[in-house]
């Protein structure tokens, strides 16, 4: 991965409708994805994800703003005349050709010698594994593998860079744990920068390099997988990727000083003031039955055995309802009752001041 | 089939099939005999008066001959009596093919963008149109072809238009040439296209094209090497609706053809009214069937060879 920028988006905006009732699809988005980089578009249904990807692609034109790739603006050039390929939700494969002809006709199209698109092909059918396959129809092929075949036809013209528009959504959970491997793989062996779209968190953390997370046709954090869940800079990022605690509070010196009355340290006071909201993961609260040394005290309300941990909810003085996700013990027991009276600690550096 | 098994009696999975299989052929058997009593007797029917010999006051002798199959190609001079071909059969043979393949290939010129139209509109348009398609349907063919012979002859809507505004000066003799035959065909023909096409066009995934842009197809290159190949199916069962009722047709090329542009069709009544030669009648009847089933096996041919191809 190099610092270089593979594609950019300059104030990118896509509304759909005229006038009043016209939506904004994506709403003045500016992003950089770099060279040879796994990034992922994250976000829930109608976000405007598949929408940016499109705009990337050339399916869509944007309503205004640029799109760049290498440097070179775009936005006005056709799918066609551009060096970027998609794999398709649908998969979209030519019915009427084989595996080999599905993977080459992109290189016919671009009007490469013979002896190279059957070089490639083959190349290509290996690096998916599906040698063997070649002459099939792709209505023989299992779901798993007609996604091989996909993104082997859109890796065969070697674009500069590859977009996947939720390619693993049609496959059962077995099937697409071994896809993301394979897809970091080929991502890896290939060196091409992938942008990939999803609206599973746990899939874009496992895969990326850099997470853009989008709500209501907005960017809303752009990160590692880490940053994304250790330091959600919004209440929407927080509680999208992961679970979390809401809690409200006002700035005060040396804290927060929550709507309950206790005052907490927190990552993030410094450069606040005023009112906040504090968000702490449920894995980072421990619970102790005596109320001394405690961040906050809480009643026991219910839990929930998950295997490997146990759901407990505690309900704070002022109402609030807090979620503690605890390692469940050996024996699947726990060592609370309802209606016990607990203090919660939060791990150090685990609340944070949520920005706006 | 009775069959005697070596090892013991039947099984309840055999004996369950064989009821099916019964119950098929029972449930089959009324639209079988109208099959064979409609469309099979008439066949044996012309097939053996095509060997027999015409009556000197109309219907048949029953004595065997095969001069109506010899003179379907072959003619004896009526001076010296020598043998020729039968030049007025040909030529009206080889205009009826030939009218017929222009005539499907121009409804496909004309029927593939209007179903192409017709399938990419929304749901409640799309009815809409389709009706208006249907609506010829609604009235008889022979009307019909009368009301284009009203445009077209010499004094029609067509000519005097184009006459007031000065267009012209002296009509266009449209009206009994192979043009009006031509232009009543396409005009009679054109929904067997549309129809099949539409559904072969709405069945197949637009998404493709966004995946045949995606990799660098160009619009030519999508239809070429998308969509054609993908609604094949269409394409051929509209040219057959077009081409073999075009091959038989009768009432277009009486009409505006005037009797002087014969085709199959008018040149076969003709032996069974006026000619009263009802074994030429018959023996005509049968090679249209032989060439219409010919270029139906040639189809179905080149179609099976190309799907175990590819």
């Amino acid at each position: 991965m190099t610092d270089a920028i593979a594609v950019e988006a300059r104030n990118a905006l896509k509304a759909f409708g005229q006038g009043a009732t016209a939506v904004r699809a994506l709403d003045d988005v500016s992003i950089s994805i770099r060279q040879g980089e796994f990034f992922t578009l994250l976000g829930p249904s109608g976000c405007g994800k598949t929408t940016l990807l499109r705009l990337i692609a050339g399916f869509e034109t944007p309503t205004s703003g640029q799109i760049l790739l290498d440097g070179a603006d775009i936005t006005d050039l056709p799918p066609n005349k551009r060096a970027v390929n998609t794999v398709f939700q649908s998969y979209a494969l030519f019915p009427h050709l084989s595996v080999a002809q599905n993977v080459g006709f992109g290189l016919q199209m671009q009007g490469r010698p013979r002896a190279e698109v059957q070089s490639t092909v083959a190349e290509m059918l290996a690096l998916v594994k599906l040698e063997s396959m070649a002459d099939r129809k792709t209505s023989q092929l299992s779901g798993g593998q007609q996604q091989r075949v996909a993104l082997a036809r859109a890796l065969a013209p070697k674009p500069k860079v590859l977009l996947l528009d939720e390619p693993l959504s049609a496959l059962d959970l077995k099937l697409r744990k071994e896809m993301q491997t394979e897809l970091k793989r080929l991502q890896l062996e290939t060196g091409i920068t992938f942008i990939f779209v999803t609206h599973d968190q746990e899939e874009a953390l496992t895969m990326s390099d850099r997470i853009g997370v989008m709500s209501a046709g907005k960017l809303q954090q752009v990160g590692t997988p880490r940053d994304i869940y250790t330091k959600p800079v919004n209440r929407f990022v927080a509680s999208f990727i992961g679970e979390s605690n809401f809690l409200s509070g006002t700035i005060v010196t040396g804290g927060v000083r929550l709507d309950s009355g206790h005052v907490i340290t927190a990552d993030g006071t410094a450069t606040r003031s005023g009112k906040v909201t504090v968000a702490v993961r449920p894995e980072q609260i421990r619970l102790t039955p005596g109320t001394e040394a405690a961040d906050l005290t809480g009643t026991v309300e219910s839990w929930v055995y998950f295997g490997t941990d146990t759901h407990c909810h505690i309900t704070l003085q002022d109402g609030t309802d807090i979620i503690a996700r605890l390692q469940s013990e050996v024996t699947g027991d726990i060592a609370l009752e309802r209606g016990q009276t607990v203090g919660l600690r939060f791990a150090a550096g685990a609340a944070r001041v949520l920005e706006g | 089939m009775v069959q005697i098994s070596a090892s013991g009696p039947r099984s309840n999975e055999q004996r369950k099939q064989s009821a099916s299989v019964r119950a098929a052929w029972a449930l089959s058997s009324p639209a079988l005999l109208v099959l064979l009593v409609g469309a099979l007797g008439p066949l044996v029917i012309m097939l053996i008066f095509s060997f027999l010999t015409p009556g000197t006051h109309g219907g048949v002798e029953w004595i065997f001959s095969t001069d109506a199959w010899m003179s379907v190609l072959l003619k004896r001079d009526i001076f010296d009596g020598t043998l020729g071909f039968a030049d007025a059969h040909l030529s009206i043979f080889w205009r009826s093919i030939r009218l017929s393949l222009m005539a499907t290939i121009l409804t496909f010129l004309i029927g593939f963008p209007t179903a192409w139209f017709i399938a990419t509109r929304s749901p409640k348009a799309r009815a809409f149109w389709l009706f208006l398609i249907t609506i010829p349907f609604w009235t008889n063919l022979l009307i019909r072809t009368f009301a284009v012979s009203e445009i077209i002859r010499k004094e029609g809507l067509f000519n005097t238009v184009l006459l007031k505004f000065g267009i012209i000066d002296q009509p266009f003799a449209i009206i009994f040439t192979d043009l009006a035959v031509f232009i009543g065909l396409i005009y009679v023909y054109l929904p067997l296209m549309v129809l099949p096409l539409f559904a072969a066009i709405d069945r197949f995934d637009m998404r493709l094209l966004e995946a045949g842009y995606d990799l660098y197809a160009n619009r030519w290159q999508m239809l070429g090497r998308i969509i054609m190949p993908i609604v094949k199916p269409g394409i051929i069962a509209g040219s057959i609706l077009v081409f073999i009722p075009c091959l038989g047709a009768y009432v277009t090329p009486q009409v505006l053809g005037g009797g002087k542009n014969l085709m199959i069709g008018t040149l076969i009544e003709l032996q069974f009214g006026q000619g009263r030669n009802l074994p030429l009648g018959a023996a005509l009847s049968m090679v249209l069937l032989i060439v219409v089933t010919a270029a139906l096996l040639v189809y179905v041919r080149v179609i099976s060879k190309e799907r175990a191809n590819g």
